[in-house]
C-alpha cells in the first residue's frame, strides 16, 4: 500500500483516497481497532475528575510554554547544559542530519538503535544514515514493521494499525527468516529476540521526545514497550531529535501531561514507561550514556507560531486523539494525507511546513464535524483552522474558474428574468444529462462518479406557489 | 558544528510579537511563570493510605501488575523464592539497597546474586532471570512505580531482565504524580538524577492489530512486594 509519491500532493491525494476507500475489508480493520479504542477512552476519561477542566489546565499550561517559547528554550538549555548535556539548533532537516551524521562519524559509530521519533519521518533521518553506511534499526514494534515494509508509518500514535496479522507473520518470515506464525505473541517475541542483539551492539541511540522540561532540563519520552528505555540506556551515545514547540515550563506539569496523553492517545491511565532524561550519565552512576546530545528542530516550526491565529497548533502532544476521532482518516487511512503528520492535525499543520498551495487540499478534505477538537486533550482549534487554511489558500492565490463561477452566479442571482429562464431550463439540461454522464463533457463529473445526481422538480415553486394561489381563489 | 540558535531565536521572538488570540477563557491562573492548578481534576485519589493501596491494588490487577502485601522482609523473601522455584531461575540482578538487603539475605543460596552497584556485563545482566530493585515511590492515581538511578541500580537493571521485582514500602505509597515529584524534588534538592521513570505495569505493546502482548521489550512480569 505505497503512496504514490512521484505525482503532486493534490493528485496523490485524490488518486491514494479513491483507491483506499474502495478497500473495504481495511475500512472494517481499522474502524474495528480505533471503536476499541473510544471505549477504552472513554472509560479512562471517565475516572476524571472533571476531564474538561483537564483539558483547560493542559492547553494553559501549552499557551503558557509557546507564547514564551524563547524564555523556555533558553532556560532548557541553560538547565540541560549545566548537567553535561549537549543542545544543537538546527534551522531545518539538512542541518539536524548533518549535526547526527556528523556526530557519528566523529564517534567511529557502527550501528544505530532508534526509538520512535516522528521528527526522524520528518527529516527522513534514516536514509541519510543508512546512504552513509550506517545501520539503523527501529525499535518500536510498529516502527520496526513498517521499516520492514518500506512503507511510512500509517498513523504517528499506532504505525501500522492498517496491518493484518497474516501479513506481518509473511512479513516476518521474508525479512527475518522467522518460522511463520500468525499469533501476535510469538510474532512481539520474534521481534524482541531480533532487537535485543541490536541493542546489545548498537553504539548510537537516537530516540524523540514527547515533552522539553524548561526548569530542570529534562527531556521526557513516553512509550509502552520499553524500547526508548534501552535506546537512551545501553549504547554509549544518545541523541534525541525534538520539536522546539514540545517545551514545558515546569517538571510538575507532567503530571498533567503524561496522563493527559495516555488517556487521549491510547485509553491508558498512564503509559507504560513515563522517562525524563536530565542528561548523560553522571558521576556517581552506574550505567547511561556517555554523552546526551539534544537536537531542537525548527523546520518551519517558526512560521507556523508567527501566524497568531493558528498558533495553538504548536500546543498539539501527538496524542493521535484527533486522527482516531476522523470519519476522512477512519475512510482514507493514513497514507492518503502523503504527510508525517496524518489526520486532522496533519492538515492543518503541513500546509505551514511545506507550503499552503501545495497542502491546501488536505483542509478541504473535512466535513468541519468538529470532532477533531473535541477530542484534543489541549484544546487546540482544530477544525476552525482547516476553514482558514481554505480561506488563506483563497486569500493569496485565487482560482480563475472558481471566481469565473462565482461572478456568474452572482450575475444570475440578482436578475429575476435570468433566474427564472435558467430553472425553465433545469429540467431541459437535466434530459440531456444522460448523453455525457460520466464523460469529460459532464459539469458535474466528480458528484456523478460516486453519486446519483438529484431530479429537478417537474414544476419550479414559483408556478406551484402561483397555481396553488389560483385553486384557492 | 555551529547551529541556528540566534537566527531561531530571532524568528522566535519576531514571531511572539503578535500575540495569540485565546480561543477558551483562561482560569486566571496562566500569569506568566506561573503553575497551572489542575490536581483536582484528575481522577480522585483517597486520602487515607489504605484508600491509596487499595486503590494501587486495583490498578495493579488492570495493568497485570503482581502486586503483593507482606508482612517481613522473610515473607517478600519467600514470595522471591517461590517465584525463582517455579520459573527455575538461576541468576537475580539488583543493586544495594536498605530493603533489598535485608530480602536478599533470606534468598536460597540456589540463585546467584549479580551486583550492579559497581556496572555490569551487558550480556550477563540480560541473562539474568530477574531484576531486582527498589524505587523512589509508588503512584497509587496511575498504578506506577517511580524509580531513579540512585534508587533503582541504574538505568538497565529494571528493562533488561524479563521479570522487574520492586520492593516498596507503605510510607512510600504517593496519592498521585505531583506528590511523587515533591518527593523527587525535596530527596535531591542539589539536582536530580539523569534517569526518572514512572513504570506503569510490564512491558506491553498492542501494535498488532491493537492486540496486547506483554513484554515487548522489557520485562514481561512485574511484581511489587510492599513492605509495612
Amino acid at each position: 500500500m505505497s503512496t504514490t509519491t512521484e505525482l503532486p500532493p493534490g493528485v496523490q491525494f485524490q488518486t491514494d483516497a479513491n483507491r483506499t476507500t474502495a478497500d473495504e475489508p481495511r475500512r472494517a480493520a481499522v474502524r474495528k481497532a480505533l471503536g476499541n479504542y473510544s471505549t477504552a477512552r472513554g472509560k479512562t476519561e471517565k475516572t476524571f475528575s472533571s476531564w474538561q477542566h483537564a483539558r483547560e489546565a493542559a492547553s494553559e499550561v501549552k499557551f503558557e510554554a509557546v507564547n514564551h517559547l524563547d524564555r523556555y528554550l533558553r532556560e532548557f538549555e541553560e538547565k540541560f547544559t549545566a548537567r553535561g548535556g549537549k543542545v544543537f539548533w538546527a534551522s531545518n532537516g539538512a542541518q539536524a542530519r548533518e549535526y547526527i551524521l556528523d556526530l557519528a562519524r566523529e564517534k567511529g559509530v557502527k550501528s544505530i538503535v532508534k526509538s520512535k521519533a516522528m521528527t526522524g519521518e520528518e527529516i527522513h533521518l534514516n536514509p541519510a544514515l543508512e546512504k552513509e553506511g550506517y545501520e539503523v534499526i527501529e525499535s518500536d514494534l510498529g516502527e520496526l514493521i513498517q521499516q520492514l515494509m518500506k512503507e511510512p508509518p500509517y498513523h504517528f500514535v499506532f504505525p501500522c494499525m492498517h496491518l493484518k496479522r497474516e501479513e506481518i507473520g509473511e512479513l516476518f518470515q521474508r525479512e527475518l527468516g522467522s518460522e511463520p506464525t500468525t499469533n501476535p505473541e510469538e510474532l512481539t517475541m520474534i521481534a524482541r529476540r531480533f532487537l535485543r542483539r541490536h541493542f546489545a551492539n548498537a553504539d548510537m541511540g537516537i530516540s524523540g521526545g514527547n515533552f522539553i522540561v524548561a526548569e530542570t532540563g529534562m527531556i521526557s519520552i513516553t512509550e509502552n514497550e520499553g524500547n526508548a528505555r534501552l535506546t537512551a540506556g545501553l549504547p554509549k551515545i544518545h541523541v534525541a531529535l525534538v520539536g522546539i514547540e514540545k517545551v514545558v515550563p515546569k517538571l510538575k506539569d507532567l503530571a498533567l501531561l503524561l496522563p493527559m496523553l495516555a488517556t487521549a492517545g491510547t485509553g491508558q491511565h498512564l503509559t507504560g514507561y513515563n522517562t525524563m532524561y536530565g542528561g548523560p550519565r553522571m558521576p556517581g552512576e552506574n550505567d547511561g550514556p556517555e554523552e546526551f546530545h539534544v537536537v531542537l528542530l525548527d523546520n518551519h516550526r517558526t512560521r507556523l507560531l508567527a501566524d497568531a491565529e493558528q498558533r495553538d497548533a504548536l500546543h498539539c502532544i501527538r496524542c493521535g486523539a484527533c486522527l482516531n476521532v476522523c470519519p476522512i482518516f477512519k475512510n482514507i487511512g493514513g497514507h492518503a494525507y502523503g504527510t508525517t503528520y496524518q489526520g486532522p492535525i496533519g492538515s492543518v499543520i503541513t500546509p505551514h511546513f511545506r507550503g499552503l498551495q501545495d497542502w491546501k487540499h488536505l483542509s478541504g478534505a473535512s466535513s468541519l464535524c468538529g470532532a477533531c477538537t473535541e477530542a484534543c486533550p489541549v484544546k487546540i482549534d482544530i477544525h476552525h483552522h482547516l476553514l482558514q487554511n481554505r480561506r488563506n489558500a483563497v486569500a493569496e492565490k485565487k482560482v480563475w474558474w472558481e471566481r469565473l463561477i462565482w461572478a456568474g452566479y452572482v450575475w444570475l442571482m440578482k436578475r429575476r428574468w435570468a433566474y427564472l429562464i435558467a430553472v425553465r431550463l433545469a429540467p431541459l439540461g437535466q434530459a440531456i444529462h444522460p448523453l455525457v454522464l460520466g464523460t469529460e463533457l459532464d459539469p458535474v463529473r466528480a458528484w456523478t462518479a460516486t453519486r446519483d445526481f438529484p431530479e429537478a422538480a417537474p414544476k419550479s415553486f414559483h408556478d406551484w406557489w402561483r397555481d396553488r394561489k389560483a385553486v384557492r381563489k | 558544528m555551529k547551529g541556528d540558535r540566534e537566527l531561531i531565536l530571532g524568528r522566535i521572538a519576531e514571531a511572539l510579537r503578535v500575540p495569540a488570540p485565546r480561543h477558551h477563557e483562561s482560569h486566571g491562573n496562566a500569569a506568566a511563570g506561573a503553575s497551572v492548578a489542575f490536581r483536582e481534576w484528575l481522577p480522585p485519589v483517597g486520602e487515607e493510605k489504605q484508600d491509596q493501596v487499595g486503590l494501587f491494588a486495583r490498578l495493579s490487577e488492570t495493568l497485570r501488575t503482581e502486586f503483593r502485601e507482606c508482612a517481613t522482609a522473610e515473607e517478600a523473601a519467600s514470595q522471591i523464592a517461590t517465584l525463582a522455584q517455579d520459573g527455575n531461575w538461576k541468576c537475580i540482578a539488583l543493586h544495594s539497597g536498605k530493603l533489598i538487603d535485608a530480602v536478599a539475605a533470606k534468598l536460597p543460596s540456589t540463585v546467584t546474586l549479580l551486583n550492579v552497584d559497581q556496572g555490569y556485563e551487558k550480556n550477563a545482566l540480560e541473562a539474568c532471570d530477574a531484576g531486582f530493585t527498589e524505587c523512589e515511590s509508588l503512584v497509587a492515581q496511575t498504578g506506577s512505580v517511580c524509580i531513579t538511578n540512585p534508587s533503582s541500580g541504574g538505568r538497565a537493571l529494571s528493562v533488561l531482565p524479563p521479570h522487574h521485582i520492586v520492593v516498596a514500602t507503605r510510607a512510600q505509597m504517593a496519592p498521585d504524580l505531583s506528590a511523587a515529584y515533591d518527593r523527587l524534588a525535596e530527596k535531591y534538592p542539589n539536582g536530580y538524577p539523569s534517569f526518572i521513570s514512572f513504570i506503569t505495569g510490564p512491558s506491553r505493546t498492542g501494535d498488532i492489530e491493537r492486540i496486547l502482548v506483554l513484554g515487548a521489550h522489557g520485562p514481561k512480569r512485574l511484581t511489587v512486594l510492599l513492605l509495612p
